[in-house]
C-alpha cells in the first residue's frame, strides 16, 4: 500500500512558493533601501570631503564657496548631543531603576511605560516648538543649553526604555536572592541591578547619543546656529543636521557639494555609534548573568 | 513482523550535538509502540523525526532514512504537507487553535480540500467527534471556541482533527502528560479502540502507561535505542542491562 | 515583583528588628524610603512631561483659539498671516496626503518582510537583519532627506511621472500638474522607507507573540506555512499589525526635516500625489520664530504644533496600549 508523498503542485504549493516569492523580494526592497542611502551619500558626499572640511570653521564667504569647514557644527553637535545625554542620564537611570525595583510588571509600571512610550513619539519639532516658547517665558535666546535641554528630553523616553528592556531581562532570583541576604530594595537597586544594567546603560547613551547627533527640528529654534565654536552654555551653536539642510539650501553648487559631504560627516558619526553600540553591549552581554 | 515505519541509520544532530545515534528500528502496524527511556534520551527527538517536526527548529541536522510503507519520507521528491497528513500528530499539550470546535476539527479537511460541501464536512466533523469521545458532550456546542473546554476535552478534541485528515499513523508525544488521571484514562482507551486502524507510537515517561498500552517497545539511553522488542518480551525479559535497571528503578 | 514588595518594605525591617532599635538598620531603612520617594519623583516625570508640553502649547495657542472658531482654523483654505487669515486646511491635508501615501507604501512591504523573518528566516538571517534594521533606524532624518533630493526626487521626476502621466493620467491623484518631482510622492517615497524599520521590527516582535504550538498544531495536521500563517497567525495579530501601522503613520506625520525637503512647501490643496505640498512640520519649521510681530502668528504656528501633537497623542496612545497587551499576553503564557 503506497502512499502518494510525491509533490504535486496543487495550489496551495503555488501560493506558498509565491508568497515565500514576494516576502524576499520585500526584505531586499528594505535592505535595497539601506544600500541606496548610504550609496548615494558616500558617492556624492565623497568628493567634496577634505580635511579643511573638518578642520576648519568656516571662513568668510564660505557660503558663497569660498574656504574653511564645518568644525563648528561638528563641535557643536558633539556638546549638544553629549551634553543632552548626559542630563538625560541622570533622569532615566533612576526612572529604569524605579521601574524595575519599585514598580515592576505592575499597573504603575504599565503607565509609566506607557507615558514613555508616548513620549518617545512625540515629533522632534513640537519638542522645538516647545522648548522655544519656553525659551519665551524665560527670557533665554537661543543657546547651547536650551538645545541641551530638548535634546534631553528627546532623548529620556529613548534611554529608559532602552535601559528598561535590558534590566527586565535580569532573573529574579538574583534580586530575590539580594533580598533574602537582607538588603533593602534600595541597596538591592545600587548594587545588583547597577551591574546588571551596564550593558543597559551602554546601549542608552550609545542610542540617546545617535539620535542627538542626528536631530534637527528640535534644535533649529533652540540652539540655533552660528559660524564660531561654541564658548559657553548660553551661546547659539551651529549643529551638523543644519549644516546639511543649510548648505543644501544654498544657490551656490560648491556649497551644495559641501552639504552632501556634512551629510556624509554627519552618516559615518552616527552608524560608528549604532554599531559601537551592537559591538558593545554584545561584549558586556558577557559578563551578566542572563 | 509487518513493518509500517522502517528506520534506517538515522542520526540527528543539535548544532555539534548528536541527539540520535544510529538508530535502526521496524515499527508493526497496526500496533501500539510505546518508547521509553530517561529523559533526555532522545524518544520525543525520534518521535519528531517521523512526521518531519525536527526540521522546524533552527540547527537540527539529520542522516539516514525514514521509510513510511517502504518510502524514505526525506526523500528528495516528497512533500513535506503530505507526509504530516498521514503522520497525525497528538502534542504533549493540547492545542486548539483559536476558532470554534466545528472549525477544529474541520480545519485540515479545509486545509486539504477533502469534502465537497457543507454537508460532507458536517458529516466528517459529527464522525471524528464520535470517534474522539466527544460528540455527546460538544454537540450542542459545536461552535463555542475550542478554548472553552476543559482540558481533557481539548485534547481528544486534538485528536479527532488530527484523526480527520485521514492519517494512518498517529503519534503522541507524551499526549496525557498535561491531563489529569481521567482524561488520561479517557484518551488512553481511544487509542486502544483505534488501534486497529492506525499503527499508533507513543512516547511516554510513565511506567505504568508504557504497560497498559504497549504491543511493542522501544527503549532508548542517551540518544541510543538500547532495545527494541514485543511489549511481553522487554517486560517479562529484557535483554540488556539497562532496561532492566530501568524496569527496577521505577518500580 | 509584587511579592517582594510586600516582604521587603521599610516597615517590616524595622518591625523584625524588634524592641532593640538598631540604628544601622534604621538608617537603611530611611534610606530606602528616602531612594523610593525621590525615585518615585523621577518616575512621574514622563508623565507630567507629556503633560506640560501640551498645556504649554495649548496656552500659548489661546489667543489664536480664542479670536477665531476652531472649525475656521481647521477648515479655512486661506493662509495668509499679513491679513489675518489662518486656514490650516492646506496644510492638514498636505500633512494627510503624504502619510497616507508614505503609510500605503511601506505597509505592504513592511508586512511581508516581517513575516518572513519572523516566519520563515533562519537564525543567521534574523541576526543579520536586526542590526540592519539599527542602522536604517539610526540614520538621522536630514539624511533622508539628502537621499530624497539626490535619488527620490529625481527619480519621481524622471521615471514616475513620465510613466504615469502615459498610463495614468486621465485619474486625478496620479495627474501630474507640476512637474518638478518635488511632491507628495517623493515625501511619500522617503517617509516609507524612514518608517520601516520602526513598522518592521514593531511587526516582528508581534509575530512573536504567537506560540508555537498553535503553528505546530496547523503544520502538524499538514497545512503548508503560507496556510499556517493565513489562518492562524494572522487573524490572531491582526490588531497588532493594525497599531504597527498607525504607529508608523504617526511616526511619519510629526517627520520633519526629510518632508521639508523634498515636498515643495506649496501651500495648495493636493490633488494629486504629484502635486506639491506644505505639511505642518514644515510649515512650522519653516516659519515659527521669524516675523513674530504679526499679530497672532505665533500663536497660529503653535496651535499648528499643537493639532499635531494631539492627533499624534491620540494616535500612539492606541496603539502603545494594543501592543502593551498583546506582549503581556505573551509573558503571561
Amino acid at each position: 500500500m503506497g502512499f502518494l508523498m510525491k509533490k504535486h503542485w496543487q495550489r496551495r504549493h503555488l501560493m506558498e512558493a509565491f508568497m515565500k516569492f514576494i516576502m524576499r523580494v520585500s526584505l531586499v526592497i528594505v535592505a535595497g533601501a539601506l544600500g541606496l542611502i548610504l550609496w548615494i551619500v558616500i558617492v556624492r558626499g565623497l568628493p567634496a570631503l577634505s580635511w579643511a572640511m573638518v578642520t576648519k570653521i568656516p571662513e568668510g564667504g564660505y557660503y558663497m564657496g569660498k574656504g574653511g569647514g564645518i568644525l563648528n557644527a561638528i563641535l557643536g553637535s558633539l556638546y549638544l548631543a553629549s551634553g543632552g545625554t548626559l542630563l538625560a542620564m541622570i533622569f532615566s537611570v533612576p526612572i529604569a531603576m524605579y521601574l524595575k525595583t519599585y514598580l515592576g510588571d505592575s499597573k504603575w509600571g504599565h503607565y509609566v511605560r506607557l507615558s514613555l512610550d508616548v513620549l518617545w513619539g512625540i515629533p522632534s519639532i513640537v519638542y522645538g516648538a516647545f522648548g522655544f516658547t519656553l525659551m519665551i517665558a524665560l527670557g533665554m535666546r537661543a543657546s547651547l543649553l536650551a538645545g541641551i535641554v530638548i535634546l534631553a528630553l528627546i532623548e529620556l523616553p529613548i534611554m529608559t526604555r532602552a535601559m528598561d528592556e535590558v534590566i527586565r531581562r535580569m532573573p529574579v532570583d538574583l534580586e530575590h536572592a539580594a533580598l533574602a541576604l537582607g538588603s533593602t530594595k534600595f541597596e538591592v537597586a545600587l548594587r545588583v541591578v547597577t551591574r546588571q544594567m551596564l550593558p543597559g546603560i551602554t546601549t542608552a547613551i550609545l542610542l540617546g547619543l545617535g539620535r542627538g547627533i542626528g536631530d534637527a527640528a528640535s534644535v533649529l529654534f533652540t540652539a540655533g546656529y552660528t559660524d564660531r565654536i561654541p564658548t559657553s552654555l548660553m551661546r547659539p551653536t551651529a549643529s551638523l543636521p543644519l549644516a546639511v539642510f543649510f548648505q543644501l539650501g544654498s544657490p551656490y553648487p560648491e556649497v551644495q557639494q559641501r552639504g552632501y559631504a556634512a551629510a556624509l560627516i554627519l552618516t559615518i558619526i552616527v552608524l560608528v555609534v549604532s554599531l559601537g553600540s551592537r559591538w558593545l553591549s554584545a561584549r558586556l552581554n558577557k559578563y551578566t548573568i542572563k | 513482523m509487518d513493518a509500517h515505519i522502517q528506520v534506517k541509520n538515522l542520526n540527528v544532530y543539535y548544532g555539534k550535538q548528536q541527539a540520535l545515534k544510529d538508530v535502526n528500528i521496524e515499527i508493526p502496524k497496526n500496533q501500539i509502540t510505546v518508547i521509553m527511556g530517561p529523559s533526555g534520551c532522545g524518544k520525543t527527538t525520534l518521535l519528531k523525526t517521523f512526521n518531519r517536526f525536527l526540521e522546524l527548529s533552527d540547527g537540527t541536522q539529520l542522516t539516514g532514512e525514514v521509510l513510511v510503507d517502504g518510502q524514505n519520507i526525506y526523500g528528495r521528491e516528497v512533500d513535506v504537507t503530505e507526509v504530516r497528513k498521514v503522520v497525525g500528530l497528538l502534542a504533549q499539550r493540547p492545542s486548539p487553535l483559536p476558532m470554534s470546535i466545528y472549525d477544529n476539527v474541520a480545519y485540515g479537511m479545509h486545509i486539504h480540500k477533502m469534502k465537497k460541501d457543507r454537508k460532507e464536512y458536517k458529516d466528517a466533523v459529527r464522525h471524528y467527534l464520535e470517534i474522539a469521545g466527544l460528540w455527546e458532550e460538544v454537540h450542542k456546542r459545536l461552535h463555542d471556541p475550542a478554548t472553552s473546554l476543559s482540558i481533557g476535552q481539548q485534547q481528544r478534541l486534538c485528536l479527532a482533527r488530527g484523526l480527520a485528515v485521514e492519517p494512518v499513523i498517529i503519534l503522541g508525544d507524551e499526549p496525557t502528560s498535561a491531563l489529569d488521571p481521567i482524561s488520561s484514562q479517557n484518551i488512553e482507551s481511544r487509542l486502544l479502540d483505534l488501534k486497529q486502524q492506525y499503527t499508533t507510537v507513543i512516547v511516554t515517561h510513565t511506567l505504568r502507561q508504557a504497560k497498559r498500552l504497549a504491543d511493542y517497545v522501544i527503549y532508548m539511553y542517551l540518544g541510543e535505542v538500547i532495545e527494541a522488542a514485543p511489549a511481553h518480551e522487554v517486560f517479562t525479559n529484557p535483554q540488556h542491562e539497562r532496561t532492566k535497571q530501568y524496569l527496577e528503578g521505577l518500580f | 515583583m509584587s511579592q517582594s514588595d510586600k516582604i521587603n518594605t521599610p516597615q517590616t525591617v524595622t518591625k523584625t528588628t524588634g524592641r532593640v532599635i538598631r540604628p544601622v538598620a534604621v538608617s537603611r531603612a530611611r534610606q530606602n524610603s528616602f531612594a523610593r520617594r525621590t525615585f518615585f519623583g523621577f518616575t512621574l516625570l514622563p508623565v507630567f512631561l507629556i503633560l506640560i508640553v501640551t498645556i504649554a502649547l495649548l496656552v500659548r495657542s489661546w489667543p489664536i483659539l480664542n479670536a477665531y472658531p476652531l472649525s475656521d482654523l481647521l477648515f479655512g483654505d486661506v493662509w495668509k498671516p499679513t491679513d489675518g487669515q489662518f486656514g490650516f486646511r492646506p496644510f492638514i491635508l498636505g500633512t494627510f496626503w503624504v502619510t497616507v501615501v508614505g503609510v500605503v507604501l511601506s505597509v505592504p512591504p513592511c508586512l511581508l518582510a516581517s513575516i518572513y523573518l519572523a516566519e520563515y528566516a533562519h537564525a543567521r538571517l534574523r541576526s543579520i537583519a536586526k542590526p540592519v534594521l539599527d542602522l536604517l533606524a539610526a540614520i538621522p532624518p536630514v539624511v533622508y532627506g539628502v537621499w530624497g533630493l539626490l535619488a527620490i526626487v529625481p527619480f519621481v521626476d524622471k521615471v514616475l511621472a513620465p510613466l504615469s502621466d502615459r498610463w495614468l493620467g486621465s485619474v486625478s491623484i496620479f495627474a501630474v500638474n507640476q512637474p518638478t518631482g518635488f511632491g507628495i510622492l517623493a515625501a511619500g517615497l522617503v517617509l516609507a522607507v524612514m518608517i520601516a524599520p520602526l513598522i518592521i521590527s514593531v511587526m516582528y516582535e508581534i509575530f512573536s507573540t504567537v506560540p508555537n504550538d498553535l503553528r505546530h498544531a496547523s503544520l502538524a495536521v499538514g497545512a503548508t506555512q503560507w496556510q499556517t500563517i493565513r489562518n492562524i497567525v494572522l487573524p490572531q495579530v491582526a490588531p497588532g499589525i493594525l497599531a504597527a501601522i498607525v504607529l508608523g503613520a504617526s511616526r511619519a506625520l510629526g517627520e520633519t526635516i526629510a518632508v521639508l525637503m523634498v515636498v515643495g512647501n506649496i501651500p495648495q490643496i493636493p490633488t494629486s500625489i504629484f502635486d506639491s505640498a506644505y505639511p505642518l512640520p514644515a510649515l512650522i519649521a519653516n516659519n515659527y520664530g521669524e516675523m513674530m510681530s504679526i499679530p497672532l502668528y505665533d500663536a497660529a504656528l503653535l496651535s499648528a504644533a499643537l493639532v499635531l501633537l494631539v492627533v499624534i497623542l491620540i494616535f500612539n496612545i492606541l496603539s502603545i496600549i494594543i501592543l502593551q497587551r498583546m506582549m503581556r499576553q505573551k509573558w503571561a503564557s
